[in-house]
């Protein structure tokens, strides 16, 4: 038998050396899951600080013992790689282990052992720990808002049938998948609008857009039986005369009245809230900001100088200025700019107000995917005869909006997370509803388990999304 | 005559829509304005405001005016975001070298840090923090001291301060020290340029700093005394320390939640940087015979840094911009202050709004400027 060196663990003496590193480290960790688990120190014969610190110390003389290069044994291989490549990193890995052991026991308890969720009022939790009582209670409160209780079908027929629309893209063949972008940038949002707008808030069936609405899908379904030549003069021309016409020279007000008498109870937007308009808010700001953003981009890259300043300056504006004195803006200062008898609603308002907003940020994401693309990339297409519209649609927005789908991902999760600052108009989405709700007489005392469940909801959706862009950004990388 | 009808036109018709749209607005604006019996001007800002603030750097109360209730705000605003500024800086540069770190359980942890304190909302953690967290803290006179002067009560965190005599004395000294200090740098590196000798700057540069603002004790006269905070009683139950400097629980709650949250982005910034210096310019470093620490210094983090430093001002810029949540928690920032109560007590939305919009403004494209021009100045300069 070699000389032991307990200083210099060597492979000579492999088994001794991991025999007595293993059992001091388990022993430290059997020490600390002890004391954490059942409150029993084992050690409790030494000085307090001692005590204390002797785990840390067995542990880490065990994983010292147990350092030893090319071992020869897989897993222990791994195990020194891993967490034990020097006295340094064995130091914090035996922190790290120690602090998550100590840290569960209570954790566990406040979430699950001593928690309450039976019962359907304050007196129902008795338990130290979370009540969550609370939110099975008022869970109707924080996903639908102030909403009538017998309507919520709507939000929930709505948003149900509008995430099997959104599906549409995975079924769609080939023949079919060259129109999938003109069904996800126009046709999708206004069936999207029109489900909030008569089913949600229950508007009446004719309303004055709709007539904008009957003369477009006309002058679409029209417009596949004219001539290339003609397109562009006869889509603006036709769908205004239409509109005209049915506005002004067949039916107005009957089909007004008429419309009023089917219609749904009507929800102002001002009962609307919860996690419910969380996603209306984010849904149609996401619907807005995007196109704002492609042509501010395209703007600030002109060659047309107004346009190239005008794009600028509007960029920087908003991204010089913070959301919420932007949300101050719609809200106090926006009313004055309009006519005395022109009401725009509070929801349309912060809509508007946060699309704006986040397309600067758009603007300047895809400003970063047009640069990167080379010039070559330019001057092939005008060297095919392309002019500037089809040299875009075809050959660079493809590529740089490839590019640039990360940057897109973040800045779409930003404004997910910016939503709840709609609360500074007064409407109140999920956080609101949870700040109405911890000030209710009855319910005093819960915020924490109020914010650890939003927090949980709002990790999910964001967490879901950044690893969908993930993906979808590995599934359209290009070798280049 | 050449017009370019082409390009002339969408220009011309762009003009004339914006000319439009801000008649449109003005127009509007003087109507109802003229209507509400307000005259647009910014006279106000030099008249007597009635109402009090809670938490100021600068002496404020109802009587002084509303530029100086926009001072008030503003340098909270500074205040919270220097703060949360230099947090954030600290963990993230700590988490973001962890999460390059080969220890996995390092690694995993720097990583489930990140990746939730970036999902969740920032308004929502500042609430966790202010509503949640810190109302769990004991009262003040309950609370135990840390190290015998701190005191962490639900009303503040409450710490020693220092009383200054001839404090102007100490801060010319510092001045002078930092002035040497760049004239000692530019010496020096003139002489490893012409004489290819080395001098020890750091150890000349800590000494100065030491030094001069001893003299300034001993010479100048300055002294200082440090006031720990003393519990005093308002009335029957309510108590509150005395003395030393007290931070309201709203800063601290918005400082926690604004470093926290901006620092997960700092760490994947550093992280990206120290990425992305290519694995050659090591293995070339190493090659040539120089020390790990002196890979680092000389070739690592100068390239890093090219890389880190864009995003990481723009993540200061977002800090201090995201500041302005704390009109939620009440903590009394530029928009509290201005755009909330002075704006309630005037009416005049117009003015306010556009001030506060203006300040964020100047504020932002100067750092941007700055930005642009250190780009330029760092860019690698290809042939």
């Amino acid at each position: 038998m070699n000389k032991l060196n307990i200083l210099t663990p060597d492979k000579n003496n492999l088994q001794a050396y991991l025999y007595t590193g293993i059992l001091l480290f388990f022993i430290s960790i059997i020490d600390v899951s002890l004391s954490s688990f059942f409150n029993i120190n084992l050690t409790s014969f030494l000085p307090g600080s001692i005590s204390f610190i002797l785990p840390l110390v067995l542990g880490f003389i065990g994983l010292h013992l147990i350092r030893i290069e090319y071992s020869g044994i897989k897993q222990l291989d791994l195990l020194n790689k891993n967490i034990n490549t020097n006295s340094f990193n064995a130091f914090l890995s035996l922190i790290i282990i120690f602090v998550i052991i100590k840290s569960l026991p209570p954790l566990l308890s406040w979430f699950v052992i001593d928690a309450n969720i039976a019962g359907d009022s304050k007196d129902a939790c008795t338990g130290s720990g979370a009540c969550w009582t609370y939110i099975k209670i008022w869970f109707n409160r924080f996903m639908y808002g102030m909403y009538p209780n017998d309507e919520q079908w709507r939000i929930n027929l709505s948003f149900i049938s509008l995430g099997f629309l959104g599906t549409v893209g995975f079924f769609a063949t080939d023949k079919l998948k060259k129109y999938l972008t003109l069904y996800y940038v126009v046709i999708y949002p206004l069936i999207a609008l029109l489900f909030i707008y008569f089913f949600i808030s229950g508007g009446p069936i004719f309303f004055d857009f709709s007539y904008g609405i009957i003369a477009l899908v006309f002058s679409v379904i029209l417009g596949f039986f004219i001539p290339s030549k003609f397109k562009m003069y006869y889509f603006i021309i036709v769908p205004i005369t239409i509109y005209i016409l049915l506005k002004y020279v067949f039916f107005y007000e009957e089909l007004i009245e008429l419309g009023k008498l089917e219609s749904l109870e009507w929800v102002e937007t001002g009962a609307w809230g919860g996690l419910s308009l969380t996603f209306i808010v984010s849904f149609f700001c996401l619907i807005f900001c995007f196109p704002i953003g492609l042509f501010l981009s395209l703007g600030r890259r002109s060659d047309l100088y107004i346009i190239k300043y005008i794009s600028i300056g509007f960029i920087e504006f908003w991204r010089g200025v913070p959301l919420i004195t932007v949300l101050f803006m719609s809200s106090v200062m926006f009313p004055m700019f309009l006519p005395e008898d022109m009401f725009i609603d509070k929801l349309v308002r912060v809509i508007i107000a946060i699309s704006l907003f986040e397309a600067a940020y758009v603007a300047e994401v895809i400003r970063g995917g047009l640069q990167a693309l080379p010039r070559g990339q330019y001057d092939a297409a005008k060297s095919l005869g392309m002019g500037y519209w089809k040299m875009h649609i075809f050959v660079i927005l493809p590529q740089a909006l490839k590019l640039v789908i990360p940057g897109i991902a973040n800045t779409f999760l930003a404004l997910v997370k910016d939503t709840p600052l709609i609360f500074v108009v007064g409407l109140l989405e999920i956080v609101g509803m949870l700040n109405l709700a911890k000030t209710n007489p009855k319910w005093l005392g819960f915020a924490m388990e109020g914010y650890v469940f939003a927090s949980i909801v709002f990790f999910i959706i964001c967490y879901a999304m950044s690893k969908y862009s993930y993906n979808l950004e590995q599934k359209y990388k290009t070798e280049r | 005559m050449n017009f370019n009808f082409k390009k002339l036109l969408p220009q011309t018709l762009t003009i004339l829509v914006v000319i439009l749209v801000f008649g449109f607005f003005t127009y509007n604006a003087q109507v109802n304005m003229e209507n509400r019996g307000i005259a647009f001007g910014y006279g106000f800002l030099s008249q007597e405001s009635s109402f009090d603030v809670q938490f100021s750097l600068i002496e404020f109360d109802g009587s002084h005016s509303y530029f100086r209730a926009y001072l008030v705000g503003l340098l909270n605003t500074i205040l919270v975001s220097v703060i949360g500024i230099v947090l954030a800086t600290i963990i993230g540069v700590v988490v973001g070298i962890a999460r390059l770190s080969k220890n996995y359980l390092i690694e995993r942890t720097a990583a489930v840090y990140v990746e939730f304190f970036r999902n969740i909302p920032l308004l929502l953690q500042i609430f966790f923090w202010y509503f949640a967290a810190l109302r769990a803290l004991p009262l003040p006179q309950k609370a135990e001291p840390m190290l015998g002067v701190f005191f962490l009560t639900i009303k503040g965190f409450f710490v020693p301060s220092f009383v200054w005599n001839n404090l102007d004395v100490f801060i010319y000294s510092i001045i002078a020290a930092i002035i040497s200090i760049i004239f000692v740098r530019i010496y020096a590196k003139k002489k490893q340029e012409t004489e290819g000798k080395q001098t020890p700057v750091l150890y000349i540069s800590i000494g100065l700093l030491l030094i001069l603002p001893l003299l300034s004790f001993v010479l100048g006269g300055s002294s200082f005394s440090i006031e720990i905070p003393v519990l005093k009683q308002m009335s029957q139950t309510s108590f509150t320390y005395e003395g030393g400097i007290g931070l309201p629980p709203e800063l601290i709650a918005l400082a926690l939640a604004l470093s926290l949250y901006t620092a997960t982005f700092i760490a994947e910034c550093v992280r990206a940087g120290v990425q992305g210096v290519g694995k050659g310019q090591k293995e070339a470093a190493a090659s040539i015979g120089l020390t790990p620490n002196q890979v680092l210094k000389l070739v690592v983090m100068p390239q890093a840094l090219r890389i880190i430093i864009p995003p990481t001002t723009n993540q200061y810029l977002n800090l201090t911009k995201n500041s302005s949540l704390a009109a939620a928690i009440a903590y009394p920032d530029l928009v509290l202050v201005f755009a909330g109560t002075a704006l309630m007590q005037t009416g005049r939305a117009i003015e306010i709004v556009s001030i506060t919009m203006l300040t964020y403004l100047s504020l932002s494209i100067t750092i941007s400027i700055f930005m642009n021009w250190y780009n330029k100045k760092i860019a690698i300069k290809e042939k």
